[in-house]
């Protein structure tokens, strides 16, 4: 482990043929007003150079905080126990300068979020070189240099201009590569990479994963992977352990646990994952790979056009119908006014669930709030039940408020915390019903039973509750009304994967038997096909796609679309590879079309 | 999809979750459809956010006992020498000259006790003491809670409709608040205070509302800003909810804390400044008299006399303590969250 071998080679192997890191009866405890409360016990494992080992679990599960005990990285109120070699020397209880010269060295890190992890007021470059600098004896010159040949590694184009750029100036993608690269600064064996993709998009999160499997493969670092997401395990894992509630549930390479789990909780958490083409069978399947070029299925699109057309020639009033929406937020001083939606047009009939997919910033939440009112449209209209509501006063549209709610992302954000559940259910009926005290706490009842939650509840506040339960809240306090028109916007993506399956068969059960509409916005398609019964997909502020959902996933017409599909990491190892290779000719074709 | 298993899984809370949690819904989810409704009758009564606020109010230690401390100091000053032509029960007045008796030694004793012709003693004008202390925290209370009520009210509704509304009306109101800032009260104070003051001791109060709020008015207007742009605000646009009702149920209620504690520190502040006018002559004007006032008289016989610095000083302490810890403990009755209570 000599901390000052900077060469730099794409076959830097480490001859070391036992495990880089093994872990045994790791614990970690936090202690919370003078008890010590367990995070994680009895963690035990090891990894292999050159294997992906992923450790899954829900939150709460200690996950994150077993790795970040390896780092010596807890907080003040941590503790742990046992023990964790990294090549047979212990890192548990090692002092704090002992650990500093194996972080970013022989461990490197890579966090969730890039945009908090980088420096705003350096540039990229620097803060690489920083890296490097950090750990070995460089000049400055030759660690710019390494600098940018990293830059070069983890896939940026024109890496020597990009060194001076500050990361608000990178995309979202190239911030994590740029947290790659500076995990890769000092050829680390051991990459700890904690939910490297959740904050990213779909197609986004597919190029980081591949930038990190070949990595891995060339530089031959393990690298130990912290996620909830089965997809993401199913794509990158060798191996795989389930935690559940600080506990190792299960232990198996990855084939072997998607196949054929032993333990219950494994089992519940694999079927809990939405797997997208599940209920429609199957997607892109007009899309074949004939001597590693794409032939598409014109016969299929000619269908699909007339399923669509005699859709929208059914002559009932659509529950919601947008023509021609754009949506402008406004310039400031010099800046240009900011085109977040243009020219969209989407019909739902009573009754229908609409998905709405799009990536981060194509302007799908826009448009939910646009469709409740909550923000002005600059052109086009939106129809609800034949009521045009752009042109609407906010008097006028008040009494109208109680035809279409909305369902927030984040049920944490959305309940007022100094609103008891009662008096949040009960606020849509207070005020446009006038009803009585008593009336109105037998509704509020009901409306708890509805979602499944005990009536005790309405004394609570939002802060007493789960994630889940907070969601029913929200979605009780939406139907409270009645509705015709449901807008849901991201409803189950801040939940546990678990706690979303119940989310969402809460929601097509309440969906079945009171046959509202809903416009339900997500960036999960899997999500979306167990919901929608029809699918439009926006890419920057556009509608590129709208269709039955069957119609959407199996027969995309889009090229973004098909990007879209190909890049949704579906929870089964195999049919990943597969996917994998569809994926990257789609790619390939997309750029020569 | 393989859901319908999972969905009973979720009805059981999180591991986050106190145990409270698992126990009501344990009885409320097991039981027969009868008898959970029972159960739901007994222990689910809506309770109003009054009375929750009340509850947590009177658990809190430190609020209990500055509201005694406060409720003792406004009877003390209050009964003993009478207020508004109202004769107390204590037999001198506070602007009358007698003998120093002892130099002008206080005669209380506590073992064995007794209060003696003059508790707290004379001043160099053989004035008693107590009666003059007493007189002195009847006006600094007067003044101190109307200062305090008059910036609340005006910087709150300053701060809100500035934060809420945003645009043009919140660039008038800042502007406006601004050029209060920028105006040093001490200047205002001698132009207007010394006209004011004369008028008695409410419109004097009155006008140091006027000059304070400005602190207020800037917190809570970033209170809002933040607040605003919250999703339960939006949620509660979504149905509908007027202005009002989303400034004031949804709104203000968060910006509580920063209110109260401004608010108690504008109390305090409001004492210190009274005193400092008072000594430029500005404020309250002998024969009357406030503790500051009684303080800044007798600085100079801190060493000699020490008891006329001390009493007044006492009452200073002990009336801003007990509004202090008053704001503590209502910051955190109408704060949810704060369900463990300070022992």
């Amino acid at each position: 482990m000599s901390s000052s071998t900077v060469v730099i080679s794409d076959e830097q192997t480490p001859v070391h043929s036992g495990p880089i890191l093994e872990v045994s009866g790791l614990g970690v405890e936090f202690n919370v007003d003078n008890e010590w409360v367990m995070a994680a016990e009895d963690v035990s494992y090891r990894i292999r150079p050159g294997e992906i080992l992923a450790i899954v679990g829900e939150s709460g599960s200690g996950k994150s905080m077993s790795s970040l005990a390896l780092l010596g990285l807890l907080p003040r109120n941590g503790r742990c126990t046992g023990s964790a070699k990294m090549q047979g020397n212990e890192l548990i209880g090692a002092p704090q300068s002992t650990l500093r010269k194996i972080r970013g060295n022989d461990i490197a890190m890579i966090f969730q979020e890039p945009m908090t992890a980088l420096n705003p007021v350096l540039t990229v470059g620097e803060q690489i070189r920083e890296a490097i600098e950090q750990h070995t004896e460089l000049s400055p010159a030759d660690a710019k240099k390494r600098a940018i040949e990293l830059l070069l590694m983890v896939e940026i184009p024109e890496a020597e201009r990009r060194y001076d750029s500050y990361p608000h100036q990178f995309s979202g993608g190239q911030r994590q590569r740029a947290m790659i690269a500076i995990a890769l600064a000092n050829d680390p064996m051991l990459l700890i990479a904690d939910e490297p993709t959740t904050a990213l998009d779909v197609t986004v999160q597919a190029e980081v994963l591949d930038l990190l499997r070949t990595l891995n493969k060339r530089l031959n670092s393990a690298v130990l992977l912290i996620t909830h997401d089965m997809g993401v395990v199913a794509d990158l894992a060798d191996h795989v352990v389930v935690m559940e509630k600080g506990r190792i549930v299960e232990a198996a390479p990855t084939a072997q646990l998607f196949s054929s789990p032993t333990q219950d909780y494994t089992k519940q958490l694999l079927g809990a994952v939405p797997h997208l083409g599940s209920k429609v069978g199957g997607v892109l399947t007009d899309v074949e790979v004939v001597d590693g070029r794409l032939e598409l299925h014109e016969e299929y699109a000619e269908e699909a056009r007339r399923a669509q057309a005699e859709h929208s020639a059914s002559g009932v009033e659509p529950a919601l119908e947008l023509v021609d929406v754009d949506i402008e937020y406004p310039g400031r001083f010099r800046q240009p006014a900011f085109k977040a939606v243009s020219g969209v047009s989407i019909t739902i009939n009573p009754g229908e669930v609409m998905g709405l997919v799009g990536e981060s910033g194509s302007g799908k939440s826009t448009i939910a709030r646009a469709v409740t009112g909550l923000i002005r449209t600059s052109g086009g209209s939106i129809s609800i039940n034949g009521t045009d509501i752009t042109t609407l006063s906010a008097r006028k549209l008040k009494p109208l408020r109680k035809r279409f709610a909305i369902v927030f992302q984040d049920p944490a954000a959305s309940l007022n915390p100094r609103l008891s559940i009662g008096d949040s259910i009960g606020e849509p009926l207070l005020l446009h019903e006038k009803l009585g005290r008593e009336e109105l706490d037998k509704r509020v009842a009901g409306l708890l039973d509805d979602v499944q939650l005990p009536i005790a509840f309405r004394n609570r506040y939002p802060h007493e509750l789960s994630g889940g339960q907070r969601q029913r809240v929200g979605i009780a306090r939406a139907l409270s009304l009645r509705p015709d028109l449901l807008v849901a916007d991201e409803p189950t993506s801040a939940l546990d994967v678990s706690v979303q399956a119940a989310v969402l068969e809460l929601l097509q059960d309440l969906q079945r038997e009171r046959g509202f509409a809903c416009l339900f916005v997500s960036h999960d398609l899997a999500v979306v096909e167990l919901l929608a019964s029809h699918i439009a997909v926006l890419n920057k502020g556009r509608l590129v796609e709208q269709g039955s959902t069957e119609q959407v996933l199996k027969y995309p017409r889009d090229p973004y679309t098909r990007r879209l599909l190909a890049a949704a990491p579906v929870p089964d190892p195999q049919e990943q590879s597969k996917r994998r290779e569809q994926r990257s000719i789609i790619l390939a074709a997309g750029t020569t079309e | 999809m393989s859901n319908n298993d999972k969905q009973r899984d979720d009805s059981r809370p999180s591991v986050e979750l106190s145990e409270l949690t698992l126990l009501s819904q344990d009885s409320d989810i097991a039981g027969s459809p009868r008898t959970r409704d029972q159960t739901a009758r007994v222990q689910t009564e809506a309770k109003s956010q009054g009375k929750l606020i009340r509850e947590r109010f009177f658990r809190h230690k430190g609020a209990l006992a500055g509201i005694t401390l406060l409720v003792l100091i406004f009877i003390l000053a209050f009964s003993s020498i009478g207020f508004a032509g109202i004769p107390g029960w204590w037999d001198k007045e506070y602007d009358v000259l007698a003998d120093r008796f002892n130099e002008g030694r206080p005669t209380l004793t506590l073992w064995p006790f007794s209060l003696g012709e003059h508790p707290f003693g004379q001043d160099v004008l053989g004035r008693d003491y107590f009666a003059l202390t007493m007189r002195g925290t009847q006006t600094s209370l007067i003044i101190a809670f109307i200062v305090g009520l008059v910036a609340m009210v005006i910087g709150t509704t300053v701060g809100a409709i500035a934060g809420y509304f945003r645009g043009w009306t919140e660039a008038f109101l800042m502007r406006i608040t601004d050029v209060v800032i920028t105006i040093p009260t001490l200047v205002i104070a001698a132009a207007v205070a010394g006209i004011v003051a004369k008028a008695g001791i409410i419109p004097f109060a009155l006008f140091l509302g006027v000059v304070t709020w400005t602190g207020l008015a800037r917190l809570v207007r970033g209170e809002f800003l933040s607040l605003r742009e919250k999703e339960f605000v939006e949620s509660a646009k979504s149905v509908g909810a007027s202005s009002a009702r989303i400034i004031f149920r949804h709104i203000l209620p968060n910006t509580v804390g920063v209110i109260i504690v401004s608010t108690t520190l504008a109390i305090s502040g409001a004492i210190l400044l009274e005193t400092a006018l008072s000594y430029l002559g500005l404020g309250v004007t002998a024969p009357d008299t406030s503790l500051g006032k009684a303080i800044n008289d007798n600085r100079s016989a801190l060493t000699v006399r020490p008891w006329l610095f001390l009493w007044p000083g006492a009452f200073i302490i002990g009336i801003a303590l007990a509004v202090n810890f008053i704001g503590d403990g209502l910051r955190d009755a109408f704060d949810p969250k704060q369900t463990r209570v300070k022992q």
